[in-house]
């Protein structure tokens, strides 16, 4: 299973929800590879991505995708994260 | 897992910033005040906001301003600003913000290694408030483990 990350420059924020999904992921025992990407390389990384994570101000950006679109608000809020991920996959 | 160097020179203890704009390039002042980014770093975080939005505020009261590695930056280097009066930046939910973190990254590749340390630090839900209450750089340094 493939979830990608979103932000503006592909570093910082979608690395620290890389991170931070990569922890929850572990503790769902669900095995994944998470991607840090920035939202101009979205169509070809998560083009084969189960996951999208990003914030509400990427949606549209982000557009059709077969991928499911996770909004996070509090990225180091792992109860949120482990929450939706654990909705979204379980 | 290290955090990106966080001197006494790079932190900021209850600025004044009358909106986001000032309170972003308080952080990039710090970055440069360090030696990690040029002056010009800021309008760089700026535009990054400017244009995707207020995303980097990713926790209540906490915006982490970063742009892309770029000419602008010099060398790995964090900084940190804390705001007297909080600002809001149009988030949704994660609005004011009274702690600006200023992130400057040399190489994409490398940088996972010192966003995990910054999650380690961060996904302590009370480091937020600890930060915004401190009164000296030195207690900064302390709460972020890199004293």
């Amino acid at each position: 299973m493939k979830i990608v990350t979103i932000c503006g420059a592909g570093i910082g924020s979608s690395g620290i929800l890389k991170v931070n999904a990569e922890r929850v992921l572990r503790k769902l025992d669900i095995q994944a590879t998470v991607v840090a990407a920035d939202i101009a390389s979205v169509r070809e990384v998560a083009a084969d991505a189960q996951v999208i994570l990003t914030s509400a101000e990427f949606v549209d950006a982000i557009g059709e995708t077969f991928a499911d679109v996770i909004v996070v608000e509090n990225y180091f809020d792992t109860a949120e994260l482990s929450a939706k991920l654990g909705e979204a996959l379980g | 897992m290290s955090l990106p160097p966080l001197p006494q020179s790079a932190i900021v203890i209850a600025a004044h910033a009358a909106d986001w704009r000032a309170a972003v390039t308080l952080a990039a002042d710090a970055l440069a005040a360090s030696g990690a980014a040029k002056p010009e770093y800021a309008l760089e975080m700026i535009r990054m906001i400017e244009e995707h939005g207020p995303y980097v505020v990713i926790a209540p009261g906490l915006a982490l301003a970063h742009a892309r590695p770029g000419p602008e930056v010099l060398a790995d280097g964090l900084s940190i600003v804390t705001l007297a009066e909080p600002v809001r930046f149009g988030h949704p939910h994660n609005d004011p913000v009274n702690v600006v973190l200023g992130l400057a990254i040399v190489s994409a590749d490398e940088h996972l290694a010192a966003v995990a340390a910054l999650a380690n630090v961060f996904n302590d839900s009370s480091a937020i408030a600890e930060l915004a209450a401190a009164t000296t750089a030195q207690e900064v340094q302390r709460i972020m483990g890199s004293a």
